[in-house]
């Protein structure tokens, strides 16, 4: 491998780690959180915060950044580690995730947190939005990617497919659309809640310029990102990322899969401490 | 046998493009569509976008002036909220239109989640409200001011005519904020140009006094009370029309200035389901001040409504011309 390739991966794992361990700190403050989900997609955030994506922290409403849509509102604990992470939101804040007049509510709302662009939690409107984001961003010459975060669930939603037709009829390239493959929603694994599979061809089928990556091996997400931005058709852009609830504490990976899994009080510090000894073996 | 060679009845027709217009009533083509042509030539943040109905809101008009700032988005009103949210966000001012039902009935979440919690600079503009088509239920729009009142953050117009809406284009234009407006269509009456009258958000107008009846109405049922005036003149009842085009925020100074003035019937006009409407809105402002005035409502039923001919059904749903004048007389005894 490239030297500069593995310090890039080196310098994004370490991103990875943290902003792990700021979302277990942040449901510790809560005793509570989509924690799970958070540990699922931080390789991904920290490829978009650290690897791919344009922005100034001490100017999250620079009009050149590329804007990250977080369709998924229940993940904004995560998309909260990541934006602390990348100095968007000061290190101390992190103690009022989820707390009365925090600006770190559980479901992410844009006019709540800097660096949130959306108002989720109504699962299946990203989408939507970043078509005409990227249709106001074309019309204004600005050469930004507007980035949006799904879940496999929101495949059941109709206006993720309206989203879908929409951007390959407008020609979106400045869209990068992430779903993220945990196989889990709110009433049992995503593909016996709803079929979606075979997602690649149907994406493809869309329009889209798809890959399907192991969304926890870092190698695999930064060449998505970087193909994704690099694309040279007039075309929007899918990563499906299969990804593991739970990665990187081994004994919640292990924990039964469920939407909301149940983090016992003096187990945070054990998943703080779990996290750690990975990034000492890696 | 004779009665086989006897003509049939001429039916009447149930046509979805059915005018609202009566006969030789003036009228003035496509006014929203020049209102906004007219406004994108200032404002250039303006973009048009539909859910495949340009022809029929008008905006056609806009999309053949400023073909480079028309956005077909499909038949998909939920990616078209979605998709102007996203675009004001970037700092454009979009227009989108589809019908009234399918804005708030079908999209409601994406207009509350995606355009007014974010406070947004989206323009909805929905072709037939209340009960302005024949076609049944499903594109007849009787609750559509309930749905939006029910939305915070939300300014709702209801125009009565050409020159209401021709003053209400660059009037929410100026406003920043998400604004529902109902929208007249195609050949549009004018009436309001007889009057001292000029549209400004947020205000009612006494575009008529009297001393037996305040008729206070929005949207077409303005239009219809100034005829009830002219026709009940006759009767030598003299009826007031307080037109209230902003039905939100209410400009409840107005009709509580115009409603305490005391010896007149106090009717609300309404094309809209008696539930939730501007009626309601009234009702609750009034008691409220402990202003009690005789108090009426002219609206459509809580029901799905019938199929048919437009005049046949508003004759039937009380909101015609003659059928309110004969209501108001009956009130009065």
């Amino acid at each position: 491998m490239d030297i500069s390739v593995a310090a890039n991966r080196a310098r994004v794992a370490e991103h990875a780690y943290c902003i792990r361990r700021n979302a277990l700190r942040m449901g510790e403050v809560q005793g509570q959180g989509y924690i799970a989900q958070a540990l699922d997609i931080a390789d991904v955030l920290a490829v978009a915060y650290f690897n791919s994506m344009r922005y100034r922290p001490e100017d999250p409403d620079w009009e050149g950044r590329d804007r990250f849509l977080l369709s998924n509102g229940h993940y904004a604990i995560a998309l909260y580690a990541a934006l602390i992470e990348a100095g968007i939101i000061p290190q101390e804040e992190l103690e009022t995730y989820g707390s009365d007049d925090s600006r770190l509510p559980m479901s992410g709302m844009a006019s709540y947190t800097p660096g949130m662009e959306m108002s989720g939690g109504s699962l299946g409107q990203g989408l939507t939005i970043a078509v005409g984001r990227a249709l106001g961003l074309k019309r204004k010459g600005s050469d930004a990617f507007v980035y949006t975060l799904f879940s496999d669930g929101e495949l059941d939603e109709g206006a993720i497919w309206e989203g879908l037709m929409s951007a390959a009829h407008h020609k979106l390239d400045n869209m990068i659309a992430i779903v993220d493959v945990n196989n889990q929603q709110a009433d049992g694994p995503s593909s016996q809640v709803m079929a979606f599979e075979p997602l690649t061809e149907k994406m493809q089928a869309f329009g889209w310029f798809t890959q399907r990556i192991d969304g926890n091996d870092l190698d695999a997400v930064i060449a998505a990102f970087d193909a994704a931005r690099n694309h040279p058709l007039p075309q929007p852009r899918m990563i499906i990322a299969d990804t593991l609830m739970g990665c990187g504490v081994p004994f919640l990976e292990a924990r039964e899969k469920n939407h909301f899994i149940r983090v016992d009080a003096h187990e945070w510090q054990l998943a703080l401490e779990a996290l750690e000894a990975g990034r000492n073996q890696a | 046998m004779s009665t086989a060679t006897a003509a049939k009845p001429k039916l009447k027709t149930s046509a979805m493009i059915a005018s609202i217009a009566g006969e030789g009533q003036r009228t003035v083509a496509a006014p929203f569509g020049h209102a906004l042509v007219k406004l994108a030539a200032e404002r250039p943040e303006v973009v048009g976008m539909t859910a495949d109905l340009a022809k029929y809101t008008d905006l056609h008009i806009f999309a053949q002036a400023y073909p480079e700032r028309f956005y077909q988005m499909g038949m998909a009103e939920q990616l078209l909220m979605g998709a102007a949210a996203g675009f004001a966000h970037e700092g454009a001012m979009p227009f989108v239109t589809t019908y009234a039902v399918f804005a708030t009935r079908r999209a409601y979440d994406f207009m509350h989640q995606t355009i007014a919690e974010d406070d947004l600079n989206v323009k909805i503009a929905c072709a037939l409200p209340g009960l302005t088509t024949g076609y049944g239920p499903s594109h007849q729009a009787a609750e559509d001011l309930a749905l939006m009142r029910a939305m915070p953050g939300m300014t709702i117009i209801d125009p009565c005519d050409a020159l209401d809406i021709e003053q209400m284009v660059p009037a929410v234009a100026e406003h920043k904020g998400p604004v529902y407006m109902r929208l007249l269509r195609g050949q549009v009456p004018l009436v309001l140009d007889e009057y001292d009258y000029k549209f400004e958000l947020g205000k009612a107008k006494l575009v008529r006094d009297g001393r037996d009846v305040l008729v206070i109405s929005s949207g077409i049922m303005t239009m219809r009370a100034l005829e009830v005036a002219k026709a009940l003149e006759a009767d030598r009842v003299d009826v007031a029309v307080l037109h209230v085009p902003t039905i939100k925020p209410l400009d409840t100074s107005t009709i509580l200035r115009e409603a305490g003035r005391s010896g007149r019937l106090v009717v609300v006009a309404e094309n809209h389901t008696t539930i939730g409407g501007l009626g309601e809105a009234i009702a609750t402002a009034l008691l409220t001040a402990g202003v009690t005035p005789p108090f009426r409502q002219i609206a459509l039923p809580d029901a799905f409504l019938d199929a048919g001919a437009l005049p046949t059904l508003h004759d039937r749903y009380g909101i015609s011309t003659n059928v309110m004048a004969s209501t108001i007389k009956n009130w009065l005894g």
